[in-house]
């Protein structure tokens, strides 16, 4: 059960302006049936004035998507095009008096909708989808990019990965980009991550140090990553420099394992542990 | 107004007998049952005649088999961890992909601590891939744990076969039952199984108590530890008026699966289920309709969203569930309902309605009227509804 505001439920229960404008000025669009959430928004502008004077909205989602969508058709009526591309995704949530974090990215949603609906009018009418710039994309599952992230850090000041999945959704379908989002949490809050480095070097340890270095190694950056996608890795032996690998549950078999285990984590233990190591198949 | 509640699959009343069973043991005989004396003492006979209700119900040969717990995730965790550590050379270990996260999530622990483990998966109807079972089986497996049925599209799995097919390779099988347990007859003897769990509060029992039935033979170690109570298996102060009442909440649900009670859940689950995909277009039934709990029914409405399906019904005093994003905070459906690959436009507007003794005719024709309108508002504020038509 979510503590929806009475703002949230009314717009839900009674939402205002649905529906897509024929032949519509501005037509931006969001979303998709595999997120979860859609939403098509319509905008009819007056060319001589810029305002805005009609503005509709189809949306696929749960109350809050709805909600958000029916209060942003209501903010932006009357607006120029210019005051309307200042609204944020907060003004959208302080709109309807607030949302439950988890359901911010309702409030992005309709922010994102208004940012193509506006390019689409200012291309002459042709429907946008909203999309990612040419950057890159972090979180596969949801198509969230570095930048999407970058500017919900910002402009929610946001402090965990948490935070970050609730606002754009990144990291919260298989988790595996949640080290990068750290990463961009802390290159963005300007955190200096302590970097991880073994002490004495590797060709002078004993082959007891070595064997619990790389276990340390495995056991902190290796593990949790295949652990996601429902597999791990074995230190079955250690010959000179040559690291024995098996790889177990969902890795063993898998058709990217020669890429796991070298891409992945040959190259985790040459950098943590030792450049000269290479990794070998058990 | 009135509450119709169609969720118990996710939470069941308490029945009042059952209360009323457990009431004096709250503040009239509180005594201890470990006590030397009779006033606390006396208790102990109470929980042996309600171990004796638990195991009578299930088929259980012996009542010893009968071990309290606090819950039915308290039950599995022990169930799996038992089996691993009396089994210390085994390191192989097997569920289904469709489990209770109180499975899923001590696998995965597991597999992080070397276990290999495999998540059996299903197909379209939610049905128990029996070959790959049978492939990755072999000596080196120390536990199955397969459920009995499915808490979200109440499919029933084969499990006297799985558990036939685990004792071949010696391995151990453990099923969580609590979506079973007081919908279908259960007999663990018949099904051959080694470990089940079972929750009190999901057949009008109350919250807060559970059982683990552990066959008499079966190597067990206990998960909570620090004293002698359930005979050194279960440590802690045995919850008394909650031990009675789940023995109270056994009995009931052995008379309503003798008196024709499931028949008529049954029947107005078929009747709802019937009429909603006669009145509603774009509409998918989840689950193998041959091998159901009598009281699930589980609907995908396509090119909408649970969420906002529920929120409508909940308006109307209807209470149900859905697998869909939203209603979790977890942003992607069901975990059920993508193993069994239904599709996203369908996965995530996706309903359950889990019907009780208490359901009334009157209770679905409410429904059978109120969600055609829902579903036609919803589709035309969605963008995809079109594509549906």
């Amino acid at each position: 059960m979510w503590d929806y505001t009475d703002k949230v439920m009314d717009h839900f229960r009674n939402p205002r302006n649905v529906g897509a404008i024929p032949n519509a000025d501005g037509t931006g669009q969001v979303g998709s049936l595999v997120c979860g959430d859609a939403l098509k928004l319509t905008i009819k502008v007056n060319k001589e004035t810029d305002v805005i004077e009609d503005a509709k909205f189809e949306t696929f989602g749960c109350a809050s998507a709805i909600a958000s969508s029916s209060i942003l058709t209501e903010m932006i009526k009357g607006k120029t095009i210019a005051e309307a591309s200042k609204i944020t995704n907060q003004d959208i949530a302080d709109a309807l008096g607030t949302l439950p974090a988890e359901k911010m990215h309702c409030s992005v949603m309709g922010m994102e909708a208004l940012e193509a609906a506006v390019k689409s009018y200012r291309q002459g009418g042709q429907p946008v989808v909203f999309e990612q710039q040419e950057e890159k994309i972090v979180c596969h599952c949801f198509n969230v990019s570095e930048e999407t992230i970058i500017k919900a850090i910002r402009a929610n000041h946001l402090k965990t990965v948490e935070d970050v999945t609730h606002f754009t959704k990144a990291g919260g379908g298989c988790g595996r980009c949640k080290g990068e989002i750290q990463k961009i949490l802390d290159k963005v809050n300007g955190a200096n991550p302590v970097p991880q480095t073994h002490q004495k070097l590797f060709a002078q340890m004993t082959v007891v140090e070595k064997i619990k270095t790389i276990e340390q190694v495995l056991e902190e950056d290796v593990r949790p990553k295949l652990n996601m996608d429902g597999g791990s890795a074995e230190l079955t032996d250690l010959a000179g420099s040559v690291v024995k690998i098996r790889l177990t549950g969902m890795c063993s078999g898998c058709a990217g394992a020669a890429g796991t285990l070298k891409n992945f984590i040959e190259k985790t233990l040459k950098e943590k542990v030792d450049p000269s190591l290479t990794v070998e198949q058990a | 107004m009135k509450v119709i509640y169609l969720d118990n699959n996710a939470t069941t009343q308490c029945a009042p007998a059952v209360v009323e069973a457990m009431l004096p043991y709250f503040s009239e005989k509180y005594g201890n049952a470990s006590s030397m004396h009779t006033f606390g003492g006396n208790n102990r006979h109470v929980i042996d005649e309600a171990r004796r209700k638990v195991a009578a119900f299930i088929g259980a040969a012996h009542e010893d088999e009968i071990i309290f717990t606090s819950c039915a995730t308290e039950s599995d965790n022990t169930a799996i961890f038992s089996a691993v550590r009396t089994q210390p050379r085994k390191k192989h270990i097997i569920t289904s992909a469709v489990e209770h996260p109180a499975i899923m999530e001590p696998y995965k622990y597991l597999e992080t601590k070397g276990y290999r483990v495999d998540f059996i998966g299903v197909d379209e109807y939610g049905r128990f891939d029996m070959a790959r079972f049978q492939n990755v089986l072999d000596e080196d497996t120390a536990l199955v744990s397969v459920m009995w049925a499915n808490s979200e599209t109440g499919t029933i799995f084969p499990i006297a076969e799985i558990a036939r097919l685990t004792h071949e390779k010696g391995a151990l099988f453990h099923t969580d039952a609590v979506q079973a347990v007081g919908k279908i007859p259960v007999d663990v003897q018949q099904a051959g199984v080694d470990m089940l769990s079972l929750s009190g509060h999901k057949f009008h029992g109350p919250k807060g108590v559970g059982a683990l039935y552990v066959r008499r033979g079966v190597l067990f170690m206990p998960y909570l530890m620090g004293g002698h109570q359930e005979r050194h298996r279960r440590a802690g102060t045995e919850n008394v008026p909650y031990i009675v009442g789940l023995g109270k909440a056994c009995e009931l649900a052995q008379q309503r699966l003798n008196d024709g009670t499931s028949a008529r859940i049954a029947a107005l689950r078929d009747k709802l289920e019937k009429g909603i995909l006669a009145s509603v277009p774009d509409v998918k039934v989840n689950g193998d309709p041959q091998h159901r709990v009598p009281n699930t029914t589980n609907i995908s409405f396509g090119y909408i969203e649970g969420e906002s399906i529920l929120m409508y019904l909940n308006d109307l005093g209807v209470c149900a569930s859905s697998g869909s994003a939203c209603t979790s905070g977890s942003l992607e459906p069901s975990h059920v309902l993508r193993a069994m690959g239904v599709p996203f436009q369908f996965a995530h507007g996706s309903i359950r309605f889990s019907l009780s003794d208490q359901t009334t005719e009157a209770d679905i024709d409410l429904v059978l009227k109120e969600l055609p309108p829902i579903i036609e508002r919803l589709r035309k504020i969605s963008p995809f509804s079109r594509l549906a038509a």
